[in-house]
């Protein structure tokens, strides 16, 4: 404490962290704060992007010992195979336990109604999240939002507080003060933690190359049959079929997100390699949710909505 | 907004890490604009989400773009046209990354730039040239201080409106010096600037060539990043123990990872540690991140501790080098400023939870020595707080922690108060 300016300066040591190795150690911290004070937390995988950093940062955390959750997956049955794929071979991989919750038996058990067959589920996934939380009694569940990526998100805590109903209420949110992040929950409550809240999408691609990591093969180029419509691309598939009158073309696509088929479009791309995503994410002028999500557009306070009724 | 008309570039050769900072201030000051403008000129707000700002203000009968429409995230917000909540924006300049914390001019304004602050390692204050000094200014300038904010940064701004004139830039600067030493506020710049024009935030302009001073950009790409200038004590609170016993790796069988992040002084391997609260002593065996060892580490990183001896640690627990150890005060007391943020009064009948570093205990109130009129600064008796208090209080603790004052270092002088009833986060102290 009397250390005195030259001795301190005599004995500073520090090396400097440049942003991704801060980012990095950050959301270890926030992962590590979930594994102490939660009980039964569970880690959303999705095979996208953004949980493939996930699961490198609790390699980070945690290794050598196994990560004190579980991997959870909500499958709304309108993913592109090889994102699932991706799913199975990585956790095998990691050796760590993968429970998989399909909104097609909410639809089955008649808690999740859809209006028209092969409407998009994206919003139907809070059902099953909030019956699984209640299965397997989880009082945290770890996800990759990031604050950069909508508005609503930019407004919400690290540590999320949900009521019984996992619903989030903007306007009455535990202030999260330094790093001291509170994540005390009655009975049926639950947490919603977010280790990469501060990372933005550049930071994303930038982490992955660092660290080499794997993605599935749908990030990069290739060749899609699509529709333009509102300046999106939509994807011609199997239930998102080409309407009379459209026309289909063949392009180079890749998608910057990947989720529900119905909502998810890819953008024009001959990126390849992650440097080459890297570059093209540097200089692009759209958001990532604005040049790929066909639901978002619908209202300015579609995700703030969802959130408050329990998505993630 | 004036026009954007061109991006400029920026070197991306040294990443020199990343700043967290605030800015205070109302929508009437600028503060939005000058915001929006760095996002702008940083190319971090892109075109749809400008379109979408475009389209809603057009919507409003408005003339030129709301820039406030890109933090107001919330409906209610967007509804009532205020600010409810403190937003995070991200830029980068290539060089470094940016956080800002965006906290709302008046709606429960201590609470929510208490928030934004304890995270920041520098404060920009808007003040509007017309006006000068105000109440709120003294106001944000006190709490930034009380929150331990090292880097000040005075912005002078809406200089276009008075006739960009030396003489009240300098008027101002001296009125500010003069309570700013009162407080004992010690790194201040001044910078005289127009948000609307985009003079001396990214480029100089043409209209101030009597200051000589850096840009705003200048003062942000150069400003210390927060851990160099934090406590060089090694501070490492314990947040997990690494216990594998994977039954196929027998290497495994005697592994005890202190898991945590070392949040101040740096550590290497052979160093003589104490574990607080307990004081026992033992020395550095191996330092590892995701698996594999290091010689050294140091502040922020997060990384995973073992020891030479057998030691009984816990999430809670405090290493701390010997040597850097004495002063780290194992107490069963605690002074500090507290900051009230429940709904409901501080009541001194009634136990709560504090949380310092990873570890809670008990806590009952010990007494308010006095709370602070924070337009006034002066300093009155009270029984209780209510939301937005801020009063120097004593807190009994039923278990010891380890603390050090914040002044001296942020991460283990300061605690938040929680509610037990309703788990919700009352209050935010900083240890005396």
């Amino acid at each position: 404490m009397n250390a005195s300016v030259t001795e301190r300066d005599a004995v500073r040591r520090h090396a400097t962290l440049d942003h991704l190795e801060w980012l990095e150690a950050e959301a270890i911290y926030i992962l590590r704060e979930v594994a102490g004070q939660c009980s039964n937390p569970a880690l959303l995988f999705s095979g996208g992007k953004d949980s493939i950093v996930l699961l490198r940062l609790a390699e980070k955390a945690f290794r050598p010992g196994r990560f004190p959750f579980p991997l959870l997956h909500i499958d709304t049955g309108h993913n592109y195979p090889e994102v699932i794929d991706f799913r199975d071979s990585r956790a095998c991989q990691l050796n760590e336990r993968l429970i998989v919750r399909s909104v097609e038996s909410s639809i089955a058990r008649g808690t999740v109604r859809l209006k028209s067959a092969n409407e998009s589920r994206n919003k139907h996934q809070s059902v099953t999240l909030l019956e699984t939380i209640e299965e397997f009694g989880f009082d945290a569940c770890i996800g990759g939002a990031r604050r950069d990526e909508e508005k609503a998100r930019a407004k919400e805590r690290i540590f999320s507080f949900r009521d019984e109903f996992g619903g989030w209420d903007p306007k009455n949110q535990r202030p999260e003060l330094w790093d001291l992040f509170n994540a005390r929950v009655h009975k049926g409550e639950n947490i919603r933690a977010f280790p990469i809240s501060n990372w933005t999408e550049l930071d994303v691609w930038q982490y992955i190359a660092r660290e080499g990591l794997s993605l599935p093969s749908i990030y990069f180029t290739h060749l899609r049959p699509v529709i333009r419509k509102k300046g999106l691309l939509q994807p011609v598939t199997g239930l998102t079929p080409a309407r009379q009158g459209e026309t289909v073309e063949l392009l180079q696509v890749r998608f910057r997100t990947v989720g529900d088929i119905t909502c998810t479009a890819p953008v024009e791309s001959d990126a390849d390699t992650v440097e080459k995503i890297i570059g093209e994410t540097a200089t692009t002028t759209i958001t990532e949710r604005g040049a790929t999500r066909l639901d978002d557009q619908a209202s300015e306070a579609s995700m703030e909505q969802r959130k408050k009724e329990g998505y993630f | 907004m004036g026009t954007i008309e061109r991006i400029p570039e920026f070197s991306a050769a040294v990443d020199s890490g990343l700043l967290r900072f605030l800015t205070c201030g109302s929508v009437d000051d600028g503060k939005s604009t000058l915001i929006g403008r760095l996002l702008f000129d940083t190319k971090a707000i892109l075109a749809d989400a400008l379109h979408a700002i475009e389209k809603t203000s057009t919507r409003r009968g408005m003339e030129a773009v709301d820039l406030s429409l890109l933090t107001d995230g919330l409906q209610a917000e967007r509804e009532q046209g205020i600010t409810i909540d403190v937003a995070y924006r991200y830029f980068s300049t290539g060089r470094r990354k940016y956080i800002i914390a965006d906290a709302p001019g008046h709606e429960q304004y201590t609470r929510n730039m208490v928030t934004a602050a304890s995270t920041a390692n520098l404060a920009i204050i808007l003040i509007d040239a017309r006006k000068g000094v105000l109440t709120q200014t003294r106001r944000h300038s006190y709490l930034a201080h009380l929150v331990g904010i090292p880097h000040l940064i005075v912005a002078v701004n809406k200089m276009d409106l008075v006739g960009y004139d030396q003489a009240v830039f300098e008027s101002i600067r001296e009125e500010y010096l003069a309570f700013a030493r009162q407080l004992g506020i010690n790194d201040v710049r001044f910078i005289p600037l127009s948000a609307l024009n985009g003079d001396m935030l990214v480029d100089r302009g043409d209209n101030l060539d009597w200051y000589q001073g850096p840009t705003l950009i200048d003062v942000l790409e150069s400003a210390p990043a927060a851990h160099s200038e934090s406590d060089e004590r090694f501070r490492f609170p314990v947040q997990y123990v690494c216990r594998p016993h994977l039954a196929d790796n027998p290497l495994l069988h005697d592994y005890r990872g202190f898991m945590g992040r070392i949040e101040s002084g740096a550590i290497a391997v052979g160093d003589e540690v104490a574990v607080l609260p307990s004081g026992h002593r033992s020395r550095i065996k191996d330092i590892q991140v995701g698996g594999s060892s290091l010689p050294r580490a140091f502040a922020e990183q997060s990384v995973t501790l073992l020891l030479e001896d057998e030691l009984d640690i816990s999430r809670g627990d405090m290493i701390v080098r010997t040597g850097d150890g004495e002063s780290a005060l194992v107490t069963r007391r605690i002074e500090a400023m507290l900051c009230w943020l429940g709904d409901r009064p501080l009541d001194a009948q009634r136990k709560y939870v504090i949380r310092h570093a990873t570890r809670e205990t008990q806590a009952r109130l010990d007494g308010i020595a006095y709370r602070l009129d924070i337009n006034t600064l002066n300093q009155g008796t009270a029984d209780d707080m209510a939301m937005n208090d801020i009063a120097r209080v004593a807190f009994k603790l039923a278990q010891p922690l380890a603390v050090d004052r914040y002044a001296e270092n942020r991460a283990t002088g300061a605690f938040i108060v929680i509610d037990s009833s309703t788990n919700n986060t009352v209050g935010a102290g900083m240890i005396l």
